[in-house]
């Protein structure tokens, strides 16, 4: 039997309110697929299954909230007979139910051809056995949305100290750290976003030697054929300059692909696929950064679709668990807000970020004259424990190189 | 600049004395003996009789005295040979001294200040050594003093004589000959805040008046052992600043808490239960309290320091909260 547990959609995320079930236990289901949504600090997700089988049954009701890792629901794989599955008490069931007295019942025999019931637990929960944990520990474990299971305590009398969860933490492979926030009173959206925000930003500096470059582009040519290009299209398909800027990201990305990893298990691990994360701000504050999937793949015209359709789910709290999981670099550009350029806090466990500012008209020498120019400024924030400026530097200059001919990047 | 405590107390009485004529000292050989712990000496021949007064041994009726002359308009300081001698007194400083303000509806206030000398470790027995600073910690109506070092143990006593309510310093008899800086110019001591003597991250040890030097040599060791050590001297006992204690919990997550009254109904029992309170999900192990062992005060050197808290105690009980043994 396979468990659907609550995912963790993102660095900064201990815990997930279940919000609706998408299918019903008997469904058969296929990876990739959805199957619940899950209300995160951050956002709505539709959350994805990963597994094709058959659901057993669920075991968290909606609304609940519950910790990353928690066991959501059971799913039957192909592998698995249907008959060699008693559906078993549910636990509430067992608890209340008495147990009928005095009728003597015969004993059933025992077939040795029935099958062996198979062996499911409910979720081992602290309250079944006594645990000794200090105070501290279980909160920031609470916190980090880790499960004490197994947790070897080295405190006094044996006891799970803070230490212990921090090794557990960072023995863990989403190594949500250790970071640690105060609590906050008012728990609205907004609190629950900043504090998620926090809790990131707060542990990539701590845990993120940042190195920094940045790069004035003549962006004039890149520009110009935006506007030429939206002149043959209806309104509804016009591209924004971003666009641009995300697809010579991507195409860059292969030339140095060092940057375009995960720092996972005290290692850099280098990804296959280019999935750059747009940075999207979100009314009312706070951002959030999901994936625009195989971004070096797709033409101009599809991004552009994707983006904006990323746009919309996004800040309509409608965006999937792959897009929040899956980036391997973030692009943040604050062109409308007017700003030269902007260095970027690199989001965990991404090792690097592309900050664009906005186009300014400059006083550009070229071929040895001066001309004015639209010039926007590229920016990198790179992991110095992954990479070094040589390969932060080769990156910037091959998305210079690459908006230099746009024509090119459809 | 350097002075022994001794003498920083008496730079405090020097001070007062000079700059309110309203000021006096009196107590069981203050003038002519000079002071049972020798604070006082000189004073008499400098300021006089009528500032420096002998009185006889008669705790109850002195600090009666005290209480109404700081009625009438004057800034009495009352020295008390020992805390021991300091429960004759007791209905003075509870029923009256601590109670006046209230029960006048704020009409009466009491400008006291009393010191006494508190403390074990210099083989004076049980009716001369024991720590008694938490009884008065307990009351309401008056601040509880224990300065550590000689320069708060000079700027506290001058605080103190600008408070209007009774002020109550416990001075460690083990201290006076112990020599510290002190800020040149003088200034007066903060008697609302407890302060950190040394920062650490692992552990917090909360320690105050004769206990702090122990504490600050327990630090010391502890951090050859690799484990960096808080120390905080609680220094006012009451009004107790509970944010610095907290502030404290919520860096390091664990705690000892060194005090040299007996364990049951020590102060240090009052620091724990505030921790348990309001720090409960910062602690990371449970709050350990270093006291005295709780029999009167033995004689004999070795049993009084068998008795007393010590320097290896404190390392030993942060060694045990962290899970690591010397």
């Amino acid at each position: 039997m396979a468990e659907f547990v609550m995912p963790s959609l993102g660095a900064d995320m201990g815990e997930g309110k279940l919000v609706a079930w998408r299918k019903k236990p008997g469904d058969a289901i296929r990876r990739g697929e959805i199957i619940a949504e899950v209300e995160t600090d951050k956002a709505a997700v539709d959350v994805e299954c990963h597994i094709n089988g058959v659901i057993e049954r669920f075991l968290v009701e909606p609304g609940q909230k519950v910790p990353v890792g928690t066991v959501l629901a059971l799913i039957r794989t192909a592998a698995e007979k249907e008959s060699s599955l008693p559906v078993p008490p549910a636990p509430a069931a067992m608890l209340t139910e008495k147990p009928t007295p005095a009728a003597p019942v015969k004993a059933p025999a025992i077939s040795p051809t029935a099958p062996a019931p198979t062996a499911y637990r409910p979720q081992i929960t602290a309250a079944e056995s006594r645990l000794r944990i200090s105070p501290y520990a279980a909160r920031l474990a609470a916190e980090l949305g880790l499960s004490l299971k197994g947790m070897a305590g080295t405190g006094p009398g044996g006891a799970i100290s803070a230490r212990d969860v921090a090794a557990a933490a960072s023995s863990k492979q989403s190594g949500t750290g250790s970071a640690v926030i105060p609590a906050i009173e008012a728990d609205t959206p907004h609190v629950r976003m900043r504090r998620a925000i926090a809790a990131s930003m707060s542990r990539s500096k701590r845990e993120i030697p940042h190195y920094y470059l940045s790069q004035a582009i003549d962006f004039t040519t890149a520009l110009d054929w935006v506007t030429s290009e939206n002149g043959k299209l209806p309104v509804e398909k016009r591209m924004i300059h971003a666009v641009l800027l995300l697809k010579a990201t991507a195409l860059a990305l292969r030339e140095v692909p060092e940057l375009n990893a995960l720092w996972e298990d005290g290692r850099s691990v280098q990804k296959e696929n280019i999935h750059v994360g747009a940075a999207i701000s979100l009314r009312g504050g706070g951002l959030i950064a999901p994936a625009l999937h195989d971004t070096d793949k797709a033409d101009l015209a599809e991004l552009m679709q994707r983006f904006r359709d990323l746009v919309k789910r996004g800040r309509a709290g409608k965006l999937k668990s792959s897009e929040m999981t899956d980036p391997t670099i973030t692009v943040t550009s604050l062109g409308d807000q007017g700003v030269d350029s902007l260095f970027g806090v690199i989001y965990p466990p991404q090792v690097a970020i592309v900050g664009f500012g906005a186009p300014m008209e400059r006083p550009w020498v070229r071929d040895g004259k001066t001309a004015l120019r639209r010039v926007i400024t590229a920016t990198l924030s790179g992991d110095h424990r992954v990479t070094d400026g040589h390969q932060g530097a080769r990156l910037l200059v091959a998305i210079d190189r690459i908006l230099q001919e746009p024509e090119k990047l459809r | 600049m350097k002075m022994t405590y001794r003498e920083a107390v008496r730079e405090g009485l020097r001070h007062v004395l000079k700059s309110d004529p309203r000021v006096f000292l009196m107590g069981e050989d203050v003038g002519r003996y000079g002071g049972a712990f020798a604070v006082s000496k000189g004073l008499l021949a400098e300021f006089g009789p009528d500032r420096i007064r002998d009185t006889p041994l008669s705790e109850s009726t002195f600090t009666g005295a005290g209480i109404g002359a700081a009625i009438g308009g004057m800034r009495p300081i009352v020295e008390i040979m020992t805390v021991n001698f300091s429960m004759l007194a007791l209905d003075q400083i509870v029923n009256s001294a601590a109670a006046l303000r209230h029960m006048s509806g704020g009409q009466i206030s009491v400008p006291l200040v009393v010191r006494m000398a508190t403390g074990g470790g210099r083989q004076l027995a049980a009716q001369h050594s024991h720590s008694l600073e938490g009884w008065y910690a307990h009351v309401p109506g008056i601040k509880v003093l224990a300065p550590a070092t000689p320069n708060d143990a000079r700027g506290m006593l001058v605080a103190a004589i600008e408070d209007p309510d009774p002020v109550f310093i416990f001075e460690h008899a083990t201290l006076y000959p112990v020599e510290g800086e002190v800020d040149d110019p003088f200034q007066p001591v903060d008697i609302s805040r407890s302060t950190i003597r040394r920062a650490g991250t692992d552990v917090s040890i909360f320690a105050y008046g004769g206990s702090l030097g122990k504490a600050l040599q327990a630090s010391d060791d502890l951090t050859t052992a690799g484990i960096s050590a808080e120390v905080v001297d609680i220094r006012v006992l009451r009004p107790l600043d509970e944010a610095t204690i907290l502030e404290s919990v919520s860096r390091t997550h664990r705690v000892v808490v060194v005090d040299e009254m007996w364990r049951t109904g020590s102060f240090a029992g009052e620091i724990s239960a505030l921790i348990m309170e309001k720090a409960f999900y910062d602690l990371d192990a449970p709050v350990v309290r270093v006291c005295s062992a709780e029999v009167p005060m033995p004689y004999a050197k070795h049993m009084e320091a068998a008795a007393l808290p010590q320097t290896a105690n404190i390392v030993a009980a942060a060694q045990e909260i962290l899970g690591r043994h010397g």
